[in-house]
């Protein structure tokens, strides 16, 4: 679908790498355009008309996102620069304030670095203790796995809602119930989710939530984190400086905005936020559930059509996401990845950041394919065809 | 050197085994090389006695660029002295560098000496050798 829309398209490239990032839509590049010729100007300084504008759209942009994953509130809208940095702000502005020693959170082997790494760091420096949901064996959370691992100790669960090696998705509205009948946080990486299916807070009672933009179509270094208002408000600024405070003395006191503008110091990303509100635009316009039945039924395609080739193996078969992990039987997933870029065909090779799941399936190394709405059957064929060639491998990459 | 004979000794190398395993034996010095983009992972075992180079096994998961070079590497400077060793694995590193470098010194290695044109797999090519180096030069 809407394939005319992609510059990079026109490229003769078959882009299958949309687990990394996903293109870009002429409107999202036109929006950064206009900005920087019709209203450049700075965030909440101006008294004069462009630096209006540029209010009126990072702040209706907020608005636009709180109805996309339907929040209660604007203010629980915060800009960030991507997943990673999103992550971080929770568990380093709220839970490290908020946990203490022996505290437990419970993650997966399969989440991303990001959702790993800045509980290790907590671990190591206040005490608490990072504990693993143990996966089916489809490499799936189950809610009794859930329940299995929650203890008295048990303060958060931290889990990706689509995980970008395997593409399974998790029943994240289930989990959010078991853990506040816990009294139990629930942290949703939708990196992987949020440009494939709908994320909504209210629905699913997410208490924290991180995205990119980039992978929804939109620019690079802008993403957002959602925190229920209770909990925003409890949260401490990482930056302070600009725009963030209300009156500051010279004995050293402060006083703050109000959320979410004091976790924004400093000059934001306002081309970010522009683009960001268009690529939105652009997946409202043609409807999350159309890209999500679309998405399905041509990931149906390209499994069916793999699950034809005995030399190949799928990993993932059961996974309800829209990736697709596998490999060459006895081909090494980077030398496949070569192969595959002869032809002008983009998919990742790799470990995709998810070391420890890698130990526990014993599988290092996976050629993977996220499937997005400008993706084709066609594009699918050509992909089957280079891949029964592939005895041929090492005539073409070496 | 034609770019069949090449490909068949590059195909050769990669599917032998003969130095390709994992070594408990603890007289064996442990490497491992990682390519930063996470994806190659080779373990060298390196068992030096009297300045040289008793012995060179490796294993690991790898394309077959870093695989195939790692089993020519551990022919080639099995039973080499040190500082030999050291002397061709600098030899090899300007050969990719597309600088001077002698060539009867590399051998069967010579078959990459055209990878510079695919700059991304500089690095599968020297990963070991330059795990190799490291070690080494701890006895310099
Ligand atoms: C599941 C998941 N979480 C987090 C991230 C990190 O996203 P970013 O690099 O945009 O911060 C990714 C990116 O690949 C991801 O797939």
């Amino acid at each position: 679908m809407n394939r005319e829309d992609f510059p990079m398209l026109k490229k003769e490239i078959v882009y299958f790498d949309n687990g990394a990032t996903t293109l870009k839509p002429d409107a999202v590049k036109n929006a950064i355009i206009d900005y920087y010729e019709n209203y450049s100007a700075n965030a909440h300084r101006g008294d004069y008309k462009i630096s209006m504008i540029v209010d009126e759209k990072y702040e209706k942009t907020r608005s636009k996102i709180k109805e996309f994953i339907n929040a209660k509130e604007d203010s629980e809208i915060v800009f960030t620069s991507g997943t990673t940095d999103s992550i971080n702000l929770i568990v380093n502005s709220y839970f490290r304030q908020h946990l203490k020693k022996d505290d437990e959170v419970l993650i997966t082997y399969s989440e991303h670095a990001s959702n790993i790494l800045p509980w290790f760091v907590l671990q190591q420096e206040i005490g608490i203790k990072v504990n693993y949901i143990k996966l089916d064996e489809s490499y799936e959370v189950t809610l009794d796995n859930v329940k299995k691992a929650i203890t008295n100790n048990t303060k958060v669960i931290s889990l990706a809602h689509i995980t970008n090696v395997v593409g399974d998705v998790r029943p994240i509205k289930q989990i959010a119930k078991l853990a506040h009948e816990n009294n139990i946080l629930l942290v949703v990486d939708a990196a992987q989710s949020i440009a494939h299916t709908k994320v909504d807070v209210t629905d699913m009672d997410i208490d924290f939530l991180a995205f990119s933009a980039h992978k929804i179509y939109g620019p690079t270094g802008i993403g957002v984190m959602y925190a229920k208002f209770s909990l925003l408000d409890k949260m401490k600024p990482r930056n302070y400086g600009g725009g963030m405070n209300a009156i500051f003395t010279k004995d050293g006191y402060i006083e703050l905005r109000e959320v979410p503008t004091r976790f924004e110091a400093g000059t934001p990303n306002i081309e970010g936020v522009i683009g960001l509100s268009a690529a939105i635009d652009y997946v409202n316009n043609i409807g999350i559930d159309k890209i999500n039945k679309y998405e399905q039924d041509l990931k149906k395609y390209l499994l069916e059509e793999l699950s034809k080739l005995d030399f190949i193996e799928v990993y993932n078969k059961n996974a309800k996401g829209s990736s697709v992990a596998f490999n060459i039987k006895n081909i090494f997933a980077q030398d496949t990845a070569v192969y595959l870029d002869k032809y002008n065909i983009c998919i990742r090779a790799g470990n995709h950041c998810a070391k420890i799941l890698n130990e526990a399936i014993r599988v290092n190394n996976t050629c993977r394919i996220v499937i997005s709405f400008y993706n084709t059957k066609e594009e699918i064929d050509l992909l089957i065809n280079v891949l029964k060639n592939s005895k041929n491998i090492w005539n073409e990459i070496l | 050197m034609d770019a069949n004979i090449k490909r068949s000794i590059i195909l050769d190398n990669y599917e032998d085994k003969t130095n390709r395993m994992d070594i408990e034996d603890t007289s064996y010095i442990k490497h491992n090389s990682r390519n930063v983009s996470c994806i190659d992972n080779i373990n060298l075992y390196i068992k030096i006695n009297n300045n040289t180079i008793e012995d060179l096994k490796f294993n690991g998961e790898a394309c077959v660029i870093s695989t195939s070079t790692t089993a020519i590497m551990c022919k080639l400077l099995k039973g080499k002295t040190i500082k030999e060793a050291i002397d061709i694995i600098k030899n090899y590193d300007s050969m990719i560098e597309e600088k001077e470098y002698n060539q009867e010194l590399l051998k069967e290695a010579n078959v990459f000496d055209d990878i510079y044109k695919q700059p991304s797999r500089k690095k599968c090519a020297t990963l070991t050798w330059h795990g190799l180096l490291e070690e080494l030069n701890k006895y310099e």
